[in-house]
């Protein structure tokens, strides 16, 4: 397996999701620069990390949506490639349209930075299927922006097609639904509030799904 | 006709008064140069001069501190200090004070306190790897406290949070003397290899001087001299002296920095902090004893028409001056236009010791660097305060009047007695993926995972007991040295270092300066016994407002090392089933405590002595307990004296019927066992099989070990004295009012 995180100019859990991948779970894994473009040859999976990519000071993620590496992103979506949006990678899917909804300051108006339980909503390939149903996982928020948001209308096709992958169960931020973590229609991409790759071991049954995932498929 | 000196002298005078020289200081200056100086030079010595960047009352008290060991691999005197930690790497670390911006405005002044320490860090050539911050906070009762607060939290969560480094650990207190003076002591600790420590220093003749980052504003000009001064009730006009902070710059000037010194291309570096390019520059050269000549016009400016004057002061945030050989100079651009960062050369290195400044073609600075640097040191008087003999009374009898269950009641109602989640949640802890540690534990564990050599983590702690140190100074700071010290050794670290940040009033005051001295004494008995080294460090003095100075402050940043892989201790119980004991002393002074201060209505009663030599052996205890394996939790006893400890360790634990019944050994002082301060004791619990060990290893070290009593599971805290129950209570009780006491303030 082959993983590559990007970096974006204000990107600070890139070296974290690197060093989840490389050290704790031993998968080869590269560096992408965010004025490149990449054709991702080879690599299994793309890892939006989270941080500040371009300040924020606009919505979160909004410029980094335009930037460079996402038209690469973009297409290898396209083409059914994993990516894994975290924190600000997920608000950074969200802006470039890769998932649905947007994600809005907290309720509390605070940053807040502790664990949360989450619950598996749906379980899916390739990001949780070691999850049964229901099953609880305690990962770290770390956050200001965090409160899911979508419409009604967004919503229920969210239930429908069964792309809420994770729920809080106590809502932190406001999050619609409670919701922490969601992927695009057909599955391949996945935003998640929370930081697995901070809690490589509490996370350990997310991590192991995508791995055994990405095996079976190659 | 050659004018003479007095007739020079004249013109300038009311001038350099007017910018906070003393006519002292314009004379000697004066002769030295055989001219008087004109306006932006004036500029210079005012910035240079002051307080906050000459240290010139307080250098002749520094130099006592201990300062040397084995491992130290650069005292203070730079950005930041180094200390060896094996296998090739070592650490920088420093911890300095944003107090006046922060009063000013508390959002961005908290938050360029961090950017600010963390440029000290990473200037060293140091990735930074945590932050620790000290807030003092004024009486809560006071309308503006809140606002002051929520503005001090939230500046140094953004900073840290964005720039992605993160807060471990730390401390928050409120005493009315802080009501308009809060105090910002920030703290950064960086990982570097040993031998690739980059310093502030401007050799090579010939060598281009560059300047990085940001672009220069008016924002904070004469933020220096802003410092050096006392409050006055109408400091909203000190606004414009306050900086922005942008962390996202920082952030990219971090990574830019770094991936420069990687690269090898730079000789020397320093941040342009307070007093900005001036400081920078004139230190740069200084320690390398060389001169430079710099062009005003080449610095890169945000904003039309800046004087010279503004150019020299300006703190805008985000910015570093740095001098490489010529040859560099594309290579570095090429780094700093890939973060898309300013770059620019704006001068050289020269021979003669002197640092000429042009600026349309006008030289507005030609000063030789040594006189700027070396300022006239101050040897002002110092006296005991005249009324120390009455703050130290205590009436041991009316204490003894009040039954205990009042007493209890009284010191779990102090407002220092809460949770601090609310607030620390703020702050990003975990950021780096090396934190081990929750923020709520005696010391923070970041764990050094860029060393593949051993298995080693940092410790980390902050500490200060203010109203010890305005009762004794000496004693508090020897007791800020000493708690932190115990903090580490209940986490199983070898106390290494520690950075020191002194907060005070004026110094003009004899009674302030009086207070210094003493501190300086008593941190410095301390480290010289525990051996541990002051390496870097910070002075804020004229923290008063109306003349009124704040409590004594000397915050205490210290470091430790684990080595290792056995189990970490924690400071929270983990079971419903565990001993409880006591290491230390039985009996504990009760001057300067909680009780008292909660009792009498006002700080009281004189601090008794730590014991080091006590200190030592119980760090040292420890240290062998984690070797020995035994499976144990500890949290220190300060603030409240040993009940609140106790409960502190089980409202930490995520146990919800977890509890605890202690008794009071037989024979001692009721109030000295549960209400007394002096360190060191330490409360302990542990798997009841562990007795033993805890009792042969105490022994051996020279420690009292006292069985006090069990952890259970129906959720309340009894305390019992010769069989009879003294107090009780569900645990619930305390616990809510713990957790939503500074709801208030937080909001």
């Amino acid at each position: 397996m082959k993983a590559a995180v990007v970096t974006f100019p204000g990107s600070n859990c890139d070296e974290d999701a690197f060093d989840a991948l490389s050290r704790c779970l031993g998968v080869a894994t590269t560096r992408v620069w965010h004025k490149e473009t990449n054709d991702f040859s080879g690599v299994d999976l793309v890892v939006l990390p989270g941080g500040f990519s371009y300040g924020d000071y606009l919505r979160c993620g909004a410029m980094a949506a335009l930037s460079p590496i996402m038209q690469s992103v973009s297409a290898f979506a396209e083409r059914g490639g994993f990516v894994l949006g975290i924190c600000n990678g997920f608000q950074i899917l969200c802006e470039a349209k890769l998932l649905p909804g947007a994600l809005t300051l907290n309720e509390s108006r605070r940053f807040i930075c502790r664990d949360v339980v989450l619950k598996a909503r749906f379980v899916r390939s390739p990001w949780n299927s070691l999850l049964g149903q229901g099953a609880a996982v305690t990962l770290p928020i770390a956050h200001g922006d965090g409160r899911y948001w979508i419409d009604p209308a967004g919503l229920e096709a969210l239930e429908q097609k069964q792309q809420v992958l994770f729920t809080y169960e106590k809502n932190p931020n406001g999050s619609v639904a409670d919701i922490a973590g969601i992927c695009n229609e057909a599955g391949n991409v996945f935003g998640l509030m929370p930081h697995p790759e901070r809690a490589v071991e509490q996370g350990r049954k997310i991590w192991d799904s995508v791995l055994q995932s990405v095996r079976s498929a190659s | 006709m050659k004018s003479t000196i007095d007739d020079l002298e004249v013109s300038t005078l009311p001038m350099a008064l007017s910018l906070g020289l003393s006519a002292d200081e314009y004379h000697h200056v004066c002769r030295k140069l055989e001219r008087a100086p004109v306006f932006a030079e004036l500029g210079v010595f005012s910035a240079m001069f002051s307080e906050h960047c000459s240290y010139k009352s307080s250098k002749k008290f520094l130099k006592r501190l201990p300062t040397s060991g084995k491992r130290v691999v650069q005292g203070p005197g730079e950005n930041a200090g180094v200390l060896d930690i094996g296998s090739g790497y070592a650490v920088a670390f420093k911890m300095e004070s944003h107090n006046h911006p922060s009063f000013i405005e508390p959002f961005q002044g908290a938050a360029t306190g961090v950017g600010g320490i963390l440029r000290d860090v990473f200037t060293m050539g140091a990735r930074p790897v945590a932050n620790m911050d000290c807030l003092y906070f004024g009486s809560p009762e006071w309308p503006g406290t809140a606002s002051i607060v929520r503005g001090v939290v939230h500046g140094v969560g953004h900073y840290g949070n964005c720039v992605g480094v993160p807060t471990v650990a730390g401390q928050t207190y409120f005493h009315p003397c802080y009501t308009r003076n809060p105090l910002v002591n920030a703290f950064t600790i960086g990982l570097l290899k040993k031998d690739e420590v980059f310093l502030g220093s401007a050799s090579g003749i010939g060598n281009p001087v560059m300047y990085v980052g940001s672009k220069t504003g008016r924002d904070g000009v004469h933020g220096a001299t802003m410092s050096s001064k006392e409050f006055s009730s109408d400091e909203e006009l000190e606004r414009p002296t306050v900086q922005v902070g942008d962390p996202f710059t920082e952030k990219l000037l971090l990574e830019a920095t770094l991936e420069a010194m990687k690269a090898r291309l730079i000789v020397g570096i320093q941040d342009m902090g307070a007093a900005g390019l001036t400081s920078s520059s004139f230190e740069m050269a200084c320690r390398a004893g060389t001169g430079m000549e710099i062009t005003l016009d080449n610095v890169p400016v945000r904003e039309r028409d800046l004087s010279a004057y503004e150019l020299l002061l300006s703190e805008s945030q985000e910015r570093m001056l740095l001098v490489c050989v010529p040859e560099n100079v594309s290579a570095l651009k090429a780094i700093f236009d890939k973060w898309d960062l300013h770059s620019e050369v704006i001068g050289s290195v020269t021979e003669g010791r002197s640092l000429k400044m042009t600026h349309r073609g006008r030289v507005v600075v030609n000063l030789p660097v040594e006189l700027v640097t070396d300022p006239l040191i101050l040897d002002r008087p110092v006296s005991v305060p005249s009324d120390l003999k009455q703050r130290w009374f205590l009436d041991r009898n009316r204490l003894l009047s009040i039954p205990v269950s009042e007493k209890i009641e009284k010191v779990l109602q102090d407002f220092s007695f809460a949770s601090p989640a609310k607030l620390v949640e703020q702050y990003d802890s975990q950021v780096g993926n090396r934190t081990v540690s929750t923020p709520f534990e005696d010391a923070a564990v970041v764990f050094l995972r860029d060393i593949s050599e051993r298995k080693v983590h940092l410790a980390l702690t902050a500490d200060c007991n203010p109203r010890v140190c305005w009762l004794s100074p000496r004693e508090g700071g020897k007791r800020a040295v000493a708690e932190s010290a115990i903090n580490l050794a209940t986490r199983g670290a070898e106390p290494i270092g520690i950075t020191d940040c002194l907060n005070f009033g004026s110094p003009e005051n004899p009674e302030v300066l009086w207070q210094f001295e003493e501190c300086i004494e008593g941190i410095s008995e301390a480290c010289a016994a525990l051996k541990i080294p002051v390496v870097s460090g910070n002075v804020s003095f004229y923290n008063e407002t109306d003349g009124v100075p704040i409590y004594p402050t000397p915050t205490v940043g210290m470091v430790g090392l684990i080595e290792g892989s056995e189990p970490l201790s924690r400071s929270f119980i983990s079971s419903t089933d565990w001993e409880i004991g006591l290491i230390g002393v039985k009996e504990a002074g009760l001057g300067g405590s909680t009780l008292a201060s909660q009792v009498f209505k006002r700080d009281c009663g004189q601090p008794e002595d730590t014991d080091l030599a006590m200190v030592d052996r119980t760090v040292k205890l420890f240290a062998k307990l984690r070797k020995s394996k035994t499976e144990f939790a500890a949290h220190d006893i300060s603030d409240g004296g040993l009940l609140v400890s106790l409960l502190e360790m089980l409202f930490y634990s995520k146990l919800p019927t977890l509890g605890a019944e202690i008794s009071c050994p037989g024979g001692v002082d009721l109030d000295r066992f549960l209400f007394g301060e002096t360190i060191p004791r330490v409360l302990v619990a542990y798997p009841h099989e562990e007795r033993v060990q805890f009792e042969m290893l105490a022994g051996q070290a020279g420690v009292p070990f006292t069985v006090l009593g069990a952890t259970h599971d129906h959720s309340e805290v009894k305390l019992k004295q010769g069989g009879a129950v003294i107090f009780q209570s569900p645990l619930e009780v305390i616990k809510t009012s713990w957790s939503n006491r500074w709801a208030g303030l937080l909001g």
